[in-house]
């Protein structure tokens, strides 16, 4: 550590006791973000831990709690060290505010499963560090040295004299301490919180209807807004008649907006009945023809040119030359856009005034929420404070600002805190989409069976293109991931990405990239496996000989399963394994076809996800995962039309529900590797695994979703 | 505009809306109980599952001309503390994970529970495929349900 760095975070520290008003502060120093590494490296705290005078520990996160379990983790993470009970630790939500970046990203927000990865070492020394304050205070206080002091559950005991102090005794004189430099952090042995079952700290609020989400925030003076919005993606406003709007009681403002015409009303169902009675001309623009098929036409044509290389690793072209027909193969594989579609539909609530912007947001992206507002608002981002609220599902959909710019813009219009309310409809035809993809794969077979070639074209659009403009460098690696990196020993191999821009936007959606490209991945393997006549699980192990993890959960998952055990007749077993975010998932799925269905009866999930911080949240997180992909594989689908989103609600976009769910085990792989995520890694196999066990029934393989009824026909 | 009378969680309350305002916006709009979830409009993902007159209903496809004069609960009144088996049972079982749809689930299984105090599989299939969770909980779900099944305690319709 750096003097200079020591100095800042003292100075941090100060300013967390001037915040904190009595007690003690400690501010997490973190390293800086890779590749800005050296002697000038700033230190800056991501979150602080209060102990207040009253004895509550309050641990301030700086991340967004939309189910995936942080607002339980970062509080256990701090609680070991600290020697507290993780029940009895108040959440507080931290501003937007930098010095809470998230480290791997340099930007305060939440996504690509890195919370508890980015956290996992910096909380535990914040919780160590307040820890070592508290005791010296006790020690100098008692008149004893520091190792004659036990500290547990909040209280520090001299055991020999009974003499006992608790935290909130010390608080005040551990915060005047000077803060200790490289506290030594409990040895994973030693743990007593991490890696033990810990029910969730947020469940009460949650049965009890008191959790806050975004919609749920309430001001004086509060209004709605509902927004029409253009059905055409990059169309816009040619006129509009607000006439039988305005006669709704109720409606106060109809306002023009870049993303349409809002109506702001006196609640909801004015706002919405007002917004109905609107007339809106659009121009609707250059993707007015574009229709689904249309798409994969183009598709088609475009995966005939080459595109930018993603990886080359020998020679892939000559290999598949070398490869006699029989043991050449070729696929196409495609998918559709996919919505979202969060329980909680997108909002957004700001209050701007002449000097001053409140922005209270269901938000994965403080950062650009807080830049958001001050560009609209004409102010400084530190007039602009964003207040996070509990997210009613995010899986990438709240990393996006449309619904910031909306209510921000409404506010400063009419001068009085607005709330802007997606309805279901503008939630599934105005969402940035899982891109739909046409991938070409092709594979070349030794005379043993195993791959000598790996080639894969896909063709799609650039999520960062759109998200970091200013950061593409014209590859987009998230086209590719999982088929670039997978594991599997192949000599020669080659991928390649096409981009084509539809006009439909895409976005981040659970497991990114991961979700289309391990479908296609684990089919196609699937394909080799029957094509060099083996078991695809034993086909698998020799491909991943070198690669102990994946093979690990490979292993896992095929012995629960009871891989190869004989099944009731009508039923198969499909298996699929993949890697992404730090993490290693393998999985079996057990099916079956009842009319012309597909029914999931079974999952066995072996999860290797590094050192486990809560196995509650793993295993809740797999099952998540798990309902989210097979919803997808089954019937997700977004098809455009005339430029238009054709869905528009849960009778056309059907997520799982409760009679379909499937029997889902989840078996977690002990593992001293560093974190990996938990919220993503179990979406990306379970389509492969349900569509290979399809193919085990009925002899036809599924190369595109979600799964169709004429796909189960027997071969 | 109308008014309309009904009880809320025992409260006598008096509504001044229009004639086609959802049970749901009254409750989270004029009353501010936002306990009770917009989800899709339609009655088609249940997060809005509140209890008229005992039954389960979907609040924002009840219009208040059908809701006045009755009682409605939300689950801001499902039990005076908070811990209706059913609630209980959702946290022992660590149901909940973004718990944006928990409301109108435990609305629902509370219901079911007081028709059916120790309902089968197929019976919580038939009971609960109206509440939509993009969080995928359903497997706790059912296990909370047969856990709150074991508790017995008060039954979960009949609240005030």
């Amino acid at each position: 550590m750096t003097a200079r760095a020591t100095l800042d975070r003292r100075e941090l520290l100060r300013l967390g006791a001037a915040m904190a008003g009595t007690g003690l502060v400690v501010g997490v120093a973190r390293p800086a973000p890779a590749g800005a590494q050296g002697a000038s490296a700033p230190f800056a705290p991501d979150a602080f831990i209060r102990v207040g005078a009253d004895g509550v520990v309050t641990v301030v996160i700086g991340y967004s709690e939309m189910g995936q379990g942080i607002s339980t983790a970062l509080p256990m993470l701090v609680a070991e060290e600290l020697e507290v009970d993780p029940a009895t630790i108040r959440v507080e939500q931290a501003p937007a505010d930098m010095r809470y970046a998230n480290p791997l990203f340099g930007l305060q927000g939440t996504g690509g499963s890195t919370t508890v990865r980015a956290m996992h070492e910096p909380l535990r020394r914040a919780g160590a560090t307040a820890r070592e304050m508290l005791a010296a205070a006790a020690a100098e206080t008692m008149g004893l040295s520091r190792d004659q002091l036990v500290v547990r559950g909040g209280i520090v005991a001299h055991e020999a004299s009974g003499r006992r102090m608790s935290y909130g005794q010390l608080a005040v004189a551990a915060g005047r301490r000077p803060v200790p430099e490289n506290v030594a952090l409990k040895p994973p042995s030693a743990w007593r919180v991490l890696g033990r079952p810990q029910r969730r700290l947020d469940a009460a609020a949650k049965v009890r209807g008191q959790a806050r989400f975004g919609i749920d925030v309430r001001l004086p003076g509060l209004l709605t807004a509902v927004v029409a919005r253009c059905p055409v993606f990059g169309g816009t406003v040619a006129g509009f008649d607000a006439t039988r709007a305005r006669r709704v009681p109720g409606v106060r403002h109809v306002i023009p907006l870049p993303a349409g015409v809002a109506v702001v009303a006196d609640g909801y169902w004015a706002a919405r009945k007002g917004r109905d009675a609107l007339t809106v001309r659009w121009d609707e623009g250059a993707t007015a023809a574009l229709t689904s098929a249309a798409l994969s036409t183009r598709y088609a044509e475009l995966a005939q040119q080459s595109g930018r290389v993603a990886k080359h690793q020998g020679d892939a072209d000559a290999a598949l030359r070398d490869a006699p027909p029989p043991r050449r193969h070729e696929a196409i594989f495609e998918v559709p856009y996919l919505a979202h579609a969060t329980m909680e539909p997108m909002n957004c609530t700001a209050h701007v005034r002449a000097d001053a912007v409140d922005v209270w947001a269901p938000t994965q992206f403080q950062t650009s929420t807080q830049q958001t507002a001050a560009q609209i608002a004409g102010l400084p981002p530190a007039a602009v404070r964003v207040h996070t609220t509990y997210l009613g599902g995010g899986f990438g959909r709240r990393a996006e600002l449309d619904f910031v710019d909306d209510a921000v813009r409404l506010s400063k219009e009419v001068r009085a805190p607005v709330q802007v309310v997606y309805t279901r409809e503008d939630d599934i035809q105005h969402d940035m989409y899982r891109p739909a993809t046409y991938t070409v794969m092709r594979a070349g077979l030794g005379t043993d069976g195993l791959p000598t070639a790996w080639w894969a074209r896909v063709v799609g659009a650039s999520i960062f293109a759109r998200f970091f403009p200013q950061m593409f460098n014209g590859m987009d690696e998230s086209s590719v991931e999982g088929l670039t990196e997978h594991g599997y020993g192949i000599p020669n191999q080659h991928v390649e990405w096409v981009r084509h821009e539809s006009g439909v936007p895409v976005g981040f959606w659970r497991s990114v990239g991961n979700t289309q490209n391990a479908f296609i991945k684990e089919c196609f393997v699937d394909e080799l496996a029957e094509l060099a006549g083996q078991d695809p699980v034993a086909y698998r192990r020799m491909l991943l000989a070198s690669h102990a993890r994946l093979l690990g959960v490979l292993n896992a998952a095929a012995e629960r399963a009871g891989w190869g055990s004989s099944l009731p007749a009508g039923r198969a077993r499909g298996v699929a394994v993949h890697e992404s975010f730090g993490s290693l998932v393998a999985q079996v799925a057990e099916v079956s076809i009842e009319g012309d269905a597909p029914v999931v009866h079974r999952v066995v999930c072996a999860a290797d996800v590094g050192t486990v911080v809560n196995p509650l949240t793993v295993e809740a997180q797999m099952e998540s995962a798990i309902v989210y992909g097979l919803s997808a594989a089954l019937r997700g689908e977004i098809t455009i039309d005339r430029g238009r989103v054709v869905q528009s609600n849960f009778h056309d976009y059907q997520p799982l529900r409760m009679h379909e769910m499937p029997r889902v085990e989840v078996h977690l792989v002990r593992s001293s590797h560093n974190p990996g995520g938990v919220g993503e890694p179990g979406t990306p196999p379970i389509a492969p695994a349900v569509c290979n066990a399809l193919f085990a029934l009925t002899g036809r393989r599924i190369r595109r979703l979600p799964i169709r009824a004429e796909d189960l026909r027997r071969a | 505009m109308p008014a309309y009378s009904l009880t809320v969680n025992g409260r006598p309350r008096r509504v001044t809306v229009a004639a086609d305002t959802p049970l749901l916006w009254v409750l989270r709009d004029t009353l501010a109980l936002t306990g009770t979830k917009f989800g899709c409009g339609a009655g088609l993902c249940g997060a809005c599952t509140v209890h008229l007159d005992g039954a389960a209903v979907r609040s924002c496809s009840t219009p208040i001309t059908a809701a006045a004069g009755k009682r409605v609960t939300t689950i801001e009144g499902l039990h005076p503390q908070g811990e209706h088996p059913v609630q209980r049972a959702w946290i022992e079982e660590d149901v909940v994970q973004c718990g944006y749809c928990q409301a109108g689930q435990i609305m629902s299984a509370a219901v079911l529970l007081a028709q059916t105090p120790h309902p089968s599989d197929a019976d919580i299939d038939a009971a609960m495929a109206g509440n939509i969770c993009r969080c995928g909980t359903y497997q706790r779900v059912r296990r909370a349900i047969h856990r709150a099944a074991q508790m017995g305690g008060p039954a979960g319709g009949g609240a005030p």
